[in-house]
Formats: C-alpha cells, sequence, structure tokens
C-alpha cells in the first residue's frame, strides 16, 4: 500500500468521525429549532404564568410545570438518599462476594426495564398495594389509595435509583484506598470513614448522579401516567396549612393531590385534544419549556457542584 | 540488652495467606520496648505485610488467613475481646506515601482524637501543636495551620502524617518504607524524627533502604520469602551477621 493511499485514508478517517461528532450536536440543534420554530408563537409570558383555557386550546402552562418542578424535586428527594445509600452498601460494606454480585446486577438490570413497566408497577405497588393498605390501616375512605404526586414522584425515584446508584459508586470508589487506609489506622470505623473521608471527596460525584437522576426522571411520562398526573386540574396542588395559634395560613404543595405536568401534557395535546390541529404550536411551546426547564436544574446542580468541589479543594 | 528494654510485642509463628499464596512463614521475634526494630528485605519479601498485621490492616483485605500470634503487652491482638478500634489506637502507622487527608493541615492532626471523642477546642489546639512539635513540623506551619495539607512539600506531608499517627498518643508507630518517596533531604529529616521519637515510642520501620536501616535502628530483622532469616542487634546484623544469606544481602549481591 503506498504511502499517498494511507494518508488520504487517515483524512478520510478524520473527516469520517469528525463530521459524526458534528452531526449529534447537530441533532440538538435541530430539535430545539423545531420547537422554537413551531411553538414560536406561543411563547410569552401569559403562556409561562396562566393555566389553560378554552377547552385546553388556549392559555398557557403553569399548572404543567409546576407539577414538573414540584414531581422532580420530591422525586430527587426520595431517591437521593436512598441511592447515596445503597451505593455506600455497595462500595465500602459489600465487598466482592456472591451477595454483592447479585446486588450489581439487580441494579443493572433495573436500569434497562423500559419505563411503562415502571409505571404499571408504581400503581400496582405504591397506589393500590402501599396506599391502600395505608387507608385500610387507618380506616378512612380514598386517601392514599388513588394516584397522587407522592406515588408518581416514589414511581420515578425507582426509575431513577440505578443512575444514582451507579454515578455515586463511582465517586466513592475514587476516593484514593490510601485515605481510608489512613483513616482506619487511627482507629476509625467503617462508618466514621465513611463520614469523614469518604462522603467529604465523594459530593460533587454524587451531585452529578444527582443531575442524571434529575434529566432521566423529568421528562418521564410512562412512569407517571397510571400513577399521579391528571388530564386538566382546574387548581393547583396545593394545600393550605393552617398553623395552630397564630392560625396564619401557610400554602403548601399537596404530595397526595393529583398534578398536571408537561411532557403528559405534549402527549394530552396531541392526542386528545378537541382539536390537535390547532392546539399544535402549543405542543412545540410545552417541550421547548420541558427543555428548558430540565436544562434549567440541571445547570443549578452543575454550578452547585463546581462550587462544592472548589470549597473542598481550598478548605 | 534485652533485659534493659522489655519486650513491647512479640511475634509467634505468625504465618500470614493471601488467598493461597503465603506471605509469611512462622514469623518469630521480639520488639524491644523504646527501641527502633528495623524491617529489612527484597521486595515481595513480606516485609509491608507483617507491619500491617501488627495494626490488624492487613486482614482488612478480605479472603486472608492469620495463624500464629503477635501479642502487645503479653496480649494476643488477636483475642475475641481486643477492640481493634482501640488496638489500632495505641499502634499508631506512617504508609509508604505520603497520604494526607485533602483537608486543612490541623484538621489532619486532629483527625484522630476527633474520632475519638476530643471536641474541645483548647485541648484539640494542644493536641496539635504537641504533635506538631513532636515530628518536628510546628516551625514551618505554625502560622498556617488552617492551610490545604496538600499544599506542604512531599517530605512535610510525610512529617504531617507522623504528626497526625502521634496526635492520638499511641505507644507503638509503625512505619511502612516511610521515606521511599522522598528525596535525600526530606529523608535524613524524617530520620531525624524517628530518632527523637525513640524515647516516647517503640518504633517497627520497614524499608528496603539498607543504609537507613543501618542509621536509624538498634535492631534489625532480615526477611526473605516471609521468613526471618536473621534477627539481631543492628550493629552485629551488618558488621558480621551469622547467617550466609544474609551477608549475600546486604553485600548487595541479591536483592
Amino acid at each position: 500500500m503506498t504511502t499517498a493511499w494511507r494518508n488520504r485514508k487517515d483524512r478520510l478517517a478524520s473527516i469520517v468521525v469528525r463530521a459524526i461528532a458534528f452531526s449529534t450536536v447537530g441533532i440538538v440543534l435541530a430539535i430545539l429549532a423545531s420547537l422554537l420554530l413551531e411553538g414560536r408563537h406561543v411563547l410569552s409570558w401569559e403562556f409561562l404564568t396562566q393555566p389553560p383555557s378554552d377547552g385546553m386550546t388556549e392559555g398557557g402552562i403553569f399548572p404543567a410545570m409546576f407539577g414538573t418542578v414540584c414531581v422532580t424535586m420530591l422525586m430527587i428527594l426520595m431517591a437521593l438518599p436512598l441511592g447515596v445509600l445503597a451505593a455506600i452498601y455497595l462500595v465500602e460494606y459489600a465487598g466482592r462476594g456472591r451477595l454483592a454480585r447479585l446486588i450489581r446486577a439487580g441494579v443493572n438490570n433495573l436500569a434497562g426495564i423500559p419505563s411503562i413497566v415502571f409505571g404499571l408497577f408504581g400503581l400496582g405497588f405504591f397506589v393500590l398495594f402501599v396506599g391502600r393498605g395505608l387507608d385500610r390501616l387507618a380506616g378512612n375512605e380514598l386517601v392514599f389509595g388513588q394516584p397522587a404526586m407522592l406515588w408518581a414522584a416514589a414511581t420515578l425515584a425507582v426509575l431513577v435509583l440505578p443512575v444514582i446508584i451507579v454515578a455515586t459508586a463511582e465517586a466513592l470508589t475514587a476516593v484514593p484506598r490510601s485515605h481510608r487506609e489512613a483513616a482506619f489506622a487511627l482507629g476509625a470505623t467503617r462508618w466514621q470513614v465513611v463520614q469523614r473521608v469518604v462522603l467529604p471527596q465523594a459530593w460533587s460525584g454524587i451531585l452529578t448522579g444527582a443531575i442524571l437522576g434529575v434529566s432521566r426522571g423529568a421528562g418521564e411520562t410512562a412512569p407517571i401516567l397510571f400513577t399521579g398526573c391528571a388530564f386538566y386540574l382546574p387548581r393547583l396542588p396545593v394545600a393550605h396549612l393552617t398553623v395552630p395559634l397564630i392560625g396564619v395560613s401557610i400554602p403548601m404543595v399537596n404530595p397526595l393531590d393529583q398534578f398536571m405536568e408537561l411532557s403528559y401534557h405534549v402527549f394530552v395535546m396531541a392526542t386528545q385534544s378537541a382539536d390537535t390541529t390547532k392546539t399544535r404550536p402549543i405542543q412545540y411551546g410545552t417541550a421547548f419549556v420541558l427543555v428548558a426547564l430540565t436544562f434549567a436544574l440541571n445547570l443549578t446542580a452543575i454550578l452547585l457542584r463546581t462550587r462544592l468541589s472548589r470549597r473542598v479543594v481550598r478548605s | 540488652m534485652s533485659s534493659t528494654f522489655p519486650t513491647k510485642i512479640s511475634i509467634r509463628k505468625l504465618d500470614f495467606f493471601y488467598g493461597s499464596t503465603q506471605a509469611l512463614r512462622e514469623v518469630t521475634f521480639d520488639v524491644p520496648e523504646h527501641r527502633i526494630t528495623a524491617v529489612i528485605g527484597p521486595s515481595g519479601c513480606g516485609k509491608s505485610t507483617l507491619i500491617k498485621t501488627i495494626n490488624r490492616i492487613a486482614e482488612m483485605g478480605g479472603n486472608v488467613r492469620v495463624e500464629g500470634d503477635v501479642r502487645l503487652d503479653d496480649r494476643s491482638i488477636f483475642a475475641s475481646d481486643v477492640d481493634v478500634v482501640d488496638l489500632r489506637r495505641r499502634v499508631g502507622m506512617v504508609f509508604q506515601r505520603p497520604n494526607p487527608f485533602p483537608k486543612s493541615i490541623y484538621d489532619n492532626v486532629v483527625f484522630g482524637p476527633r474520632l475519638h471523642g476530643v471536641t474541645r477546642r483548647s485541648r484539640l489546639d494542644d493536641i496539635a501543636e504537641n504533635a506538631l512539635k513532636r515530628a518536628a513540623l510546628w516551625k514551618e506551619v505554625k502560622d498556617r495551620v488552617q492551610h490545604n495539607a496538600l499544599e506542604l512539600s512531599g517530605g512535610q506531608q510525610q512529617r504531617l502524617c507522623i504528626a497526625r499517627a502521634l496526635a492520638v498518643d499511641p505507644e507503638v508507630v509503625l512505619m511502612d518504607e516511610p521515606c521511599s518517596a522522598l528525596d535525600p533531604s526530606a529523608t535524613a529529616r524524617i530520620e531525624e524524627t524517628i530518632l527523637e521519637l525513640k524515647s516516647a515510642y517503640t518504633i517497627v520501620i520497614v524499608t528496603h533502604n539498607m543504609q537507613q536501616a543501618a542509621r536509624v535502628s538498634d535492631r534489625t530483622a532480615f526477611l526473605l520469602d516471609g521468613r526471618v532469616i536473621e534477627y539481631d542487634e543492628t550493629e552485629k546484623l551488618f558488621t558480621n551477621p551469622s547467617v550466609r544469606t544474609t551477608e549475600d544481602y546486604i553485600t548487595g549481591r541479591f536483592g
């Protein structure tokens, strides 16, 4: 083979790989552009702050944004502690035994389950088994045993659990063995090593896991389909808690209420609306807001992480 | 000499297995109190395993087996009523590579005392100053104890690790090739520090550097393939070894 031919092949290869790498960026840009282009007429301040009106063919999407943010935060509040503790067990306690291998296999398989399966599982386990069970225990009418934000968040939490476990386990493994050894040699117990040596160094990696979890969970439709999200709600899932003695009433998100959600809203607009052609700009606008919101949530976590890791290095 | 310096640690017929590989074979010798005992030998001879057995760090690897006995003040460290945490408070360790935590110098030194429940600031301050003085680091860092320990040079980091080990007030200090990652001048300073510590602590130092063993230690054990080939006064072992293999090793014929 001549050198010229080899060089030509080399140039060709570099062009091909570069083109493919750039095309992924291109796809992202194309998606954003199409969303903006199709939805640009509806995007306005009113769209972001008003509820839908006129049989959901006009108005805004505020309740769906509100619901998405609430359910995502509730989800991460449930999934993060569980995922972090599970990862701590896997990395710091389980060793390399058969049990640990079994759990690892379980985590990996959980990550591969289609999300609609989680939706059915959430309905069967959280809503019907846990919820109805609680109602029976308390002897009341349906309070827990119906679709609610709480159960939707719990279902989403199960879905993102493997993402958080894997990222956290990676962060914990990255803490040098020599630091653990030094702490053990000073008489630290295993839990003290975790608390005082491993976790302080792993926080930024754990936050990365939380970011990935939020990204994974925020846009999911299938898991919340049967477990809590609503087609249309005339009010926000907010309850007023009256503080005794002072008599002040504080509005709080009510996790036992149903909620509207952005991705489900898109689905509803596209399939169940009275006039799907008329609502097309709303569908695209909603999708754009969903992407922007997920991005904003990620950005917050990324900023928090850089802040945190900088502090660790300096202190 | 054994009459003037009572035995602090006695090692009896110690076998150590990593899976099916045997790292130590019937290791038997006594470590005298307030002396420096060196363990020399080529890489892989089991010397690190040996001292990591004394604070029971070696068993943490999983799939290991220990037979025989190690007695500290004539009590077996493997007895079922021995608390490993307590053992490690009495037997400190300095590792091969300086391994300060990515925290401030101060937080590194008081890490041990805090583990064991000391919380009063004034008490911690005293402990930190004392430990840093004994490790000959106080003068260099007294104005910046709140700085990150990773800003220190390699030699300073290793002296910080010595201070960190001393801060829990151990009786024995194990040193696993403490100078192998340091340049000659930093090594000289660590050696000076080790010699000064002798009056208060019993020190066991593993080294592959024979000159170092000869310079700092009172007694030396020569280990080969997990076996103690010879154990004697350092001067005797280096000038007039009684075993041929020892002579071959210290004169550089192998290893």
